[in-house]
């Protein structure tokens, strides 16, 4: 281990930050910048008769006014992943227009855009279009899209079906092993709607260069170069070289700015309309209504079990919303980045998940922190407990029974599941072991009885998971099998300057996750140098070469791979020249602590005069290129398989239904880390998003197709006195696959948690009957579930 | 309408509509970005500075309500170019990730600390109830906000 990797360095972003001096989008003023506005639809479903702006055209300040009538209409934005029909029908992929031209589908479609001098303007002048709407039924539940009567969000189909989808073994198989099983258990429940809700709102300028007939798009975004392939070659058709995307600080992401949304190919093109910079940023009922959301399935399933709990297969049946659209990955989510979960931690011999993806009249589905995963990760966990619970087994009994055994991908190969994917290394059962230690298990079971017999109104529960997760996601070849339409591959170049100072560009971009900290880290280690000497440079594509952003706990596992690889290309280019200086030949070299030293001997040379001779290539060896900067793609051989145990424990008040999470303990693996400090904060970020899930969170649409929980008045994010100080602890087992070894921490917590909380409350429940309760629980909900 | 605050210290005069948000205000006329703008409905929080020492939701001030007062932003924390004891524990307690909601939190927990010297984790996590984190989960922002507490007694 170097000086810097595993320590808990304190991040260098965090000045800026704390002094109010970070630099997000909608903090830019630029030179003669206007002002968007939009005019959205309150309708789900709806004709569009006329849209009049002449009125606005007239008020105080207005610069243009755009429906789709003006040449944006004909533009839409793409989805980035094909899933097609089980029987070999083509997904079906409708427009999504910059702004709804006949029809709306969705409450919150723009229908116009107002640009003005200021953002007051333009929000009055908005307020003037006149829109004359046809009301028509709406769908909002994704099963009830699927049924005969249920209105057409897109009427060139003959129902709403977007594409059908399944995976694992033969369902025939499966059902067959369910009908020989000793116990079958069944659930029944909506993995509900959530909206992202990053603190920071979407924001987009577009300054058009009129001279240099270059576009500089400034972006809320988790990923730049995406942004600006999909805007330039599938939006507006406009050439990829004369567009500048920058996104400086973003706000949090959780997936919902990994997209490219209709608004900001939009500002892109009203910028070169009108010769000016145009900036909009989202309010936050805007968010609600167009963020694109998370989860929505409607799952029923079956896991049949033998007498000893061991599992005998899982059968899966889901109905997944779209949305009115697709989002830019969202086929990817109910499909490939759920169903190859199935295999959970355990032997599970038969597995079969089938999907029905419908579109709906609500704003896109797409991934939301886990996408896919924690939706699995929750079936799981909820069924093996319910069964346990069911079968009269302890919760923590029935997975010991289950476990994959230990294996590390070197020694022992990979864990070929029945759902395609090979896991990389795991030891399962020892993060189970230390969350039960750290929790004191036997302890509490006692504490639990005790509390039930008192009479003080208080119900304890405890409530486990033991989640797995796939992370950076690849090879690229692998998914473009799949359906993927881009790469998943990652760029890092290493410009070494004259001095010994190292610039490092990443396609990485990070909203959080602490970047600049972590990845001078590890670089600084690899190289022997002092952090100092290593800045870390990220969100602009004139800048970094190419890149594919940052989500699916991709950023050191792919992108800091790709770093590693060109520091690879670095320190063997640095070894000719050491060598030729040192008169030396290159094998009795050894590199360390920042030199090249003769082995053996004390002559040395240091990074740094290296580094200048290779820019003053006067003594120099024949034939070597000067200078020393490597960029390098890396394309992993496989996802990168995180996994741990979180333990919930709760108290549930009997009069009140109130759920009290009075502890919550992780034992994660995330394989190598590099930065604990940060892997903590990303750990406790995604449990509280977890906890959100399982106790507060839902958007709730009406049959009408209206948000009914479009603010923060009636959105419930968990707040500082929902949650209690989290208990972590890890286990490493290294990823066998990437050069740090490392797998992945941003969406663990989000994954793990949500089961472990609503097993506790069953937990508290179960002495009174209680084998399930509908999420979020929320008073009303668990107070029922105890009078039942 | 005219109006004159002081902010930071530094005294400003503007001729402003009257609809003007103190948030709006202070972002778009001061430039001083520091102070978000989360949802401007008084629900996250990211927009919390001081008037006259108390911890205000700026958003859901009229720059005209604040005429005469004395307002603090994020920026204004710090006595020249370090960093005010509540700032330093947040970057020591890993308090921030992705930095959106921070200048809010910093300001409440200034209000907190204010109010309660010495605050238990319970009546920190009460005092936070007005503003949203996303990212951190609240555990990092509960120690920084402890050990801010701390320093600032000793
Ligand atoms: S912006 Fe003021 S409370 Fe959210
Ligand atoms: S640090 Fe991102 S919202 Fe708090």
């Amino acid at each position: 281990m170097g000086a810097f990797v595993g320590k808990p360095i304190k991040r260098r972003e965090d000045a800026r930050f704390l002094k109010g001096a970070g630099k997000y989008t909608d903090d830019l003023k630029l030179h003669g910048m206007t002002q968007l506005a939009f005019v959205r639809s309150p309708f789900a479903h709806a004709k569009i008769l006329s849209v009049d702006t002449s009125k606005a055209l007239q008020a105080k300040g207005v610069v243009a006014v755009y429906t789709a009538a003006d040449g944006c209409g004909e533009f839409g934005v793409p989805c980035g992943w094909q899933v097609d029909f089980k029987n070999g029908e083509t997904m079906r992929e409708p427009v999504h227009p910059l702004l709804a031209k006949d029809k709306i589908r969705h409450v919150g479609e723009a229908v116009a855009a107002v640009v003005a001098e200021t953002l007051e303007e333009a929000r009055d002048a908005a307020e003037l279009v006149e829109v004359d709407y046809d009301p028509l039924p709406a769908v909002t539940d994704p099963e009830k899209a699927m049924s005969k009567d249920a209105p057409l969000v897109h009427d060139q189909w003959e129902d709403n079906a977007a594409f059908d989808w399944c995976i694992g073994n033969d369902r025939a198989e499966v059902e067959a092993a369910l009908a020989g099983a000793h116990h079958v258990t069944e659930m029944e429940f909506r993995n509900q709607r959530l909206a992202p809700n990053a603190i920071e709102p979407r924001s987009y300028i577009s300054d058009y260069d009129v001279n240099a007939d270059k576009w500089t798009l400034y972006t809320s975004t988790q990923n730049p170069h995406l942004i600006r392939l999909l805007l330039c070659a599938f939006v507006l058709g406009i050439p990829e070289h004369k567009v500048r995307v920058v996104s400086h600080d973003v706000g949090g992401g959780f997936g919902s700015k990994i997209y490219h949304y209709t608004e900001e190919a939009l500002v892109t093109w009203i910028s070169r309309e009108i010769g000016r910079p145009v900036k909009w940023t989202a309010d936050r009922s805007e968010a609600f209504l167009t963020d694109a959301h998370g989860r929505d399935h409607m799952v029923r399933a079956k896991m049949g079990f033998d007498k000893e709990g061991k599992i005998l297969g899982i059968l899966s049946d889901e109905y997944c919303a779209m949305g009115a659209y697709l989002s830019t990955f969202a086929p990817a989510v109910p499909t490939y980045l759920h169903g190859t979960l199935f295999q959970g931690v355990y032997t599970t011999p038969l597995i079969h998940l089938n999907v029905t993806a419908p579109f709906t009249h609500t704003v896109p589905v797409d991934a939301y922190r886990g996408a896919g995963r924690p939706e699995a990760t929750y079936l799981l966990e909820r069924i093996i407990s319910k069964g346990a619970q069911e079968m009269g087994i302890d919760a923590a009994e029935i997975r010991f029974k289950n476990f994959i055994p230990p294996f590390d991908g070197v020694n022992q190969e990979g864990y070929q599941t029945q759902v395609a994917l090979q896991y990389d290394s795991g030891n399962y059962e020892a993060t189970l072991k230390r969350g039960l230690e750290m929790l004191g298990y036997e302890d509490f079971r006692k504490e639990q009885e005790k509390a039930r017999n008192n009479g003080n109104g208080k119900l304890l529960g405890v409530g486990i998971s033991t989640y797995i997760e796939g992370c950076g996601i690849a090879p690229s070849a692998v998914v473009g099998a799949l359906g993927a339409r881009a790469g998943l591959y990652e760029v890092g170049q290493v410009r070494v300057q004259p001095t010994g100072k190292v610039s490092v560009y990443t396609g990485a971009h990070s909203h959080g996750q602490g970047h600049e900290t972590v990845f001078a880290q590890f670089v600084a280690d690899a190289l022997g140098i002092p952090m100092d000497d290593v800045e870390i440079e990220h969100g602009d594509t004139e800048q970094v070469a190419f890149g594919m952003g940052t989500y699916g706990s991709r950023s050191l596992a792919v992108g800091g791979s790709a770093i590693i690889k060109s520091i690879e290309k670095i320190l063997e280019k640095g070894a000719k020249i050491a060598a030729h200086k040192l008169e030396a030949s290159e094998a009795d070299l050894e590199y360390a602590d920042g030199k090249w030293t003769v082995k053996g001997t004390d002559k040395s040379i240091s990074f740094g005069d290296v580094s200048l001779t290779a820019y003053v290539p006067h003594d120099y060896p024949e034939g070597l290129e000067p200078g020393l900067d490597f960029s390098s793609f890396y394309d992993p051989t496989n996802f990168t398989y995180p996994f741990g145990t979180h333990i919930a424990v709760v108290e549930v008040d009997k009069e009140t239904g109130k759920v009290d999470l009075k502890r919550f303990v992780a034992c994660d693996d995330v394989g190598n880390v590099m930065n604990p400090m940060i892997v903590d904060g990303q750990i406790h970020g995604g449990i509280a998003q977890g906890v959100g899930q399982a106790l507060l969170e839902e958007v709730i649409y009406d049959d009408q197709g209206q948000m009914i929980s479009g603010s923060y008045m009636d959105y419930a994010l968990p707040r500082a006195d929902d949650l209690p100080m989290i208990e972590t602890d890890r286990t490493v087992t290294p990823c066998p696959h990437n050069p740090l070894g490392v797998k992945g921490a941003g969406e663990a917590g989000a994954i793990g948690s949500t089961p472990a909380v609503v097993n506790a409350v069953v937990d508290a429940l179960s002495h009174l009957g209680v084998t399930d309760i509908q999420m979020p629980l929320t008073p009303q909900r668990v107070w029922k579930a105890m009078q039942n | 309408m005219k109006i004159s605050i002081k902010v930071n210290g530094v005294s400003h005069s503007h001729d402003i509509e009257p609809r003007i948000s103190l948030a709006q205000y202070l972002r778009e006329e001061l430039q001083l970005t520091g102070t978000h703008i989360g949802c401007d409905t008084s629900g996250c929080g990211s927009c919390t500075i001081l008037i006259d020492g108390d911890a205000v939701k700026s958003c859901t001030v009229l720059a005209v309500q604040a005429d005469g007062c004395e307002v603090t932003t994020i920026e204004g924390m710090a006595n020249g170019s370090g960093m005010h004891p509540i700032q330093e524990a947040f970057k020591e307690h890993h308090g921030l990730q992705c930095g959106f909601c921070t200048p809010g939190m910093v300001m409440t927990a200034a209000e907190i600390i204010k109010a309660n010297p010495n605050p238990t984790e319970a009546e920190i996590r009460d005092g936070l109830k007005g503003n949203f984190c996303r990212c951190t989960g609240y555990h990092n922002i509960v120690k920084s906000i402890q050990h801010a507490a701390e320093q600032i007694q000793s």
